[in-house]
């Protein structure tokens, strides 16, 4: 409706740090000096189930705080990308995390294995929540890196800063060799040993 | 203008927890509860650094019990729950209220009944919250439909139930208890807090429940050296049972004076594009956040509507409707129920406008279109 709202959404198993992701994302557009508003969505479970998190962030006043058609949707779970790829607005941005999503519904999708290039570059999986955000960053410009990583900063564990840097970096190397690889240039898959 | 940096990014719940601190409560007693947990979680740790005691209960039953003690020893008292627990605070609610014992019940609703939904949104708590314990009795009910609200309405709470003796209910839905909105809070100087009227006169002459001009009663610490009564059956002036008709009138009508005294004060209403409006909504909690955004659509189509927000469900505050009636030619009340404050809505329409509803019990919100729809058909 507005040209000035951008809606987002994060899905994918509880567990996987999407809801932390959505916080840190919106305290970067508080940072950005943005209106937002962050929800979420989960079951009962601590782990497993299906987790949500939405994030809308304008510069203007925001009413409904709900994501109703997305703007940018990060899909985590096969069962995400299969439930939440409809809401897309057209010409929105869609990322899916292959380790996860075998089935992808659209070639329009930016498909990156965010998990399993975390675990191999980081030894687990735990950054692929601060990953993913390096890669919605980059190819989004949703928020500034310099938001972004004040932000992550903030909000991560004393002591984890700086692997929680080089995680969002990494994210928008991932995101760069993607693109690229969309865009139909020969672009060979670069190691994650850097 | 420049300090931008003293906005920052907090959920309802949160705001609760700083809510109860700014007002200064310095006792909690709960039992965590999806989707209430964050406000127990955050005064276990914030209530001990000011003085103030936190302390997780058996159960919903002593946690209740536990506040009401607390309160008559002068401290100003705060629970979190949800439905489940708020069911079993029924008991000792009426208690406190018969007794006139201030306290703040925080019920984040989650769909019921029964265990129910307990992840997702609902407001099905709304007639619970006026009539769930037994008997005659008044309450009162706010109903936050912001992040910031939850901090403002969490105060006023506190501070009404100081002011009029009573349990003051803040009742919110999951969609405001874990939203997280960009806010900038008040400094805590900037805070109005009320405190209970305390007796001035010698502990002999003391009557705990002789009620000033005000209607309400002097309320003396438990340990200052006013030795009193305090009981759940009827009682007299002195606090003692008694089964004299008139003075069991004059206890429970008591009651009731005291908060129609303050109905005006209690009764928060907030009105948009209400002036020229043929058409409203009447809202409350997060349905008014999908009720705004349906009003900026509706009024592009050229349709004249407005929104009566509700911050208090009880005492109902009929007069920001029968203002309106006049000019009102359909009434829409969306709700996460069955229609519970429609009833309130149809009780005061008395037949003037035509009004509707629109419901919705699955765990989901009721979403703008759905609302600019039902709208469009009413006005057609």
């Amino acid at each position: 409706m507005k040209q000035t709202q951008t809606e987002i959404r994060l899905a994918g198993s509880g567990g996987q740090g999407l809801i932390t992701a959505g916080i840190i994302l919106a305290e970067a557009a508080i940072l950005d000096n943005k209106n937002v508003v962050q929800s979420q969505s989960y079951g009962p479970e601590a782990r497993g189930g299906a987790s949500r998190a939405e994030i809308i962030i304008a510069d203007g006043p925001i009413y409904f705080p709900k994501a109703t058609w997305v703007d940018i949707l990060l899909a985590m779970s096969q069962k995400a990308s299969d439930q939440y790829s409809f809401d897309l607005k057209a010409g929105g941005i869609f990322i899916v995390d292959t380790t996860y999503v075998n089935q992808i519904p659209t070639s329009s999708a930016l498909a990156i294995p965010i998990s399993s290039r975390t675990r191999e570059k980081f030894g687990k999986e735990l950054f692929s929540n601060i990953v993913a955000l390096g890669v919605i960053c980059e190819t989004t410009k949703v928020v500034s890196i310099q938001a972004l990583q004040a932000a992550v900063s903030a909000r991560v564990p004393d002591g984890t800063e700086k692997l929680n840097k080089e995680a969002l970096a990494f994210g928008r190397k991932l995101a760069k060799e993607a693109i690229k690889k969309n865009n139909g240039l020969e672009a060979e898959v670069i190691e994650a040993d850097s | 203008m420049s300090k931008k940096t003293s906005y920052q990014l907090m959920q309802g719940n949160e705001a609760v927890a700083e809510g109860a601190l700014a007002a200064g409560v310095s006792f909690f007693a709960g039992y965590p509860i999806t989707p209430s947990t964050e406000i127990a979680e955050i005064l276990s740790d914030r209530l001990p650094e000011t003085g103030g005691k936190f302390i997780q209960m058996e159960d919903e039953i002593g946690s209740i019990a536990a506040i009401i003690g607390a309160s008559i020893g002068g401290r100003k008292t705060l629970t979190a729950t949800s439905g489940p627990g708020f069911s079993l605070m029924q008991e000792n609610l009426g208690f406190a209220c018969l007794t006139e014992i201030p306290l703040v019940i925080v019920n984040v609703m989650r769909v019921g009944p029964s265990t129910g939904l307990p992840t997702s949104p609902s407001q099905g708590d709304v007639m619970q919250a006026r009539w769930g314990t037994h008997g005659d009795h008044p309450i009162i009910v706010l109903t936050p439909s912001s992040v910031e609200e939850a901090f403002h309405y969490t105060i006023k709470a506190v501070n009404f139930s100081e002011k009029y003796r009573n349990p003051v209910i803040v009742l919110m839905d999951e969609v405001i208890g874990h939203m997280r909105a960009r806010v900038n809070l008040p400094p805590r100087s900037m805070v109005e807090r009320v405190n209970r009227v305390q007796p001035n006169m010698p502990p002999e002459w003391y009557l705990p429940y002789e009620r000033s001009a005000t209607g309400v009663a002097p309320m003396a610490s438990f340990g200052d050296g006013y030795r009193y009564h305090i009981t759940g059956l009827v009682h007299d002036a002195k606090g003692f049972p008694t089964t004299n008709p008139s003075e069991a009138r004059d206890n429970i009508r008591g009651l009731f004076s005291k908060i129609e005294r303050g109905f005006r004060e209690i009764c928060l209403v907030d009105y948009e594009l209400m002036e020229d409006a043929e058409h409203a909504i009447i809202a409350y909690g997060c349905m008014v956040l999908s009720a705004r955004s349906a009003l900026e659509q509706l009024r592009k189509s050229g349709i004249k509507v407005g929104l009566i927000k509700l911050g208090t469900l009880w005492p109902f505050p009929r007069f920001a409707i029968e203002h309106y009636l006049p000019q009102l030619k359909t009434i829409l009340v969306p709700e996460l129920n069955m229609g519970q404050i429609y009833r309130e809505v149809l009780r005061v329409n008395a037949g003037k406008a035509v009004i509707e509803k629109l419901n919705r019990v699955n765990g989901t919100i009721i979403a703008p279109d759905e609302i600019v729809k039902t709208v469009k058909g009413m006005v057609r």
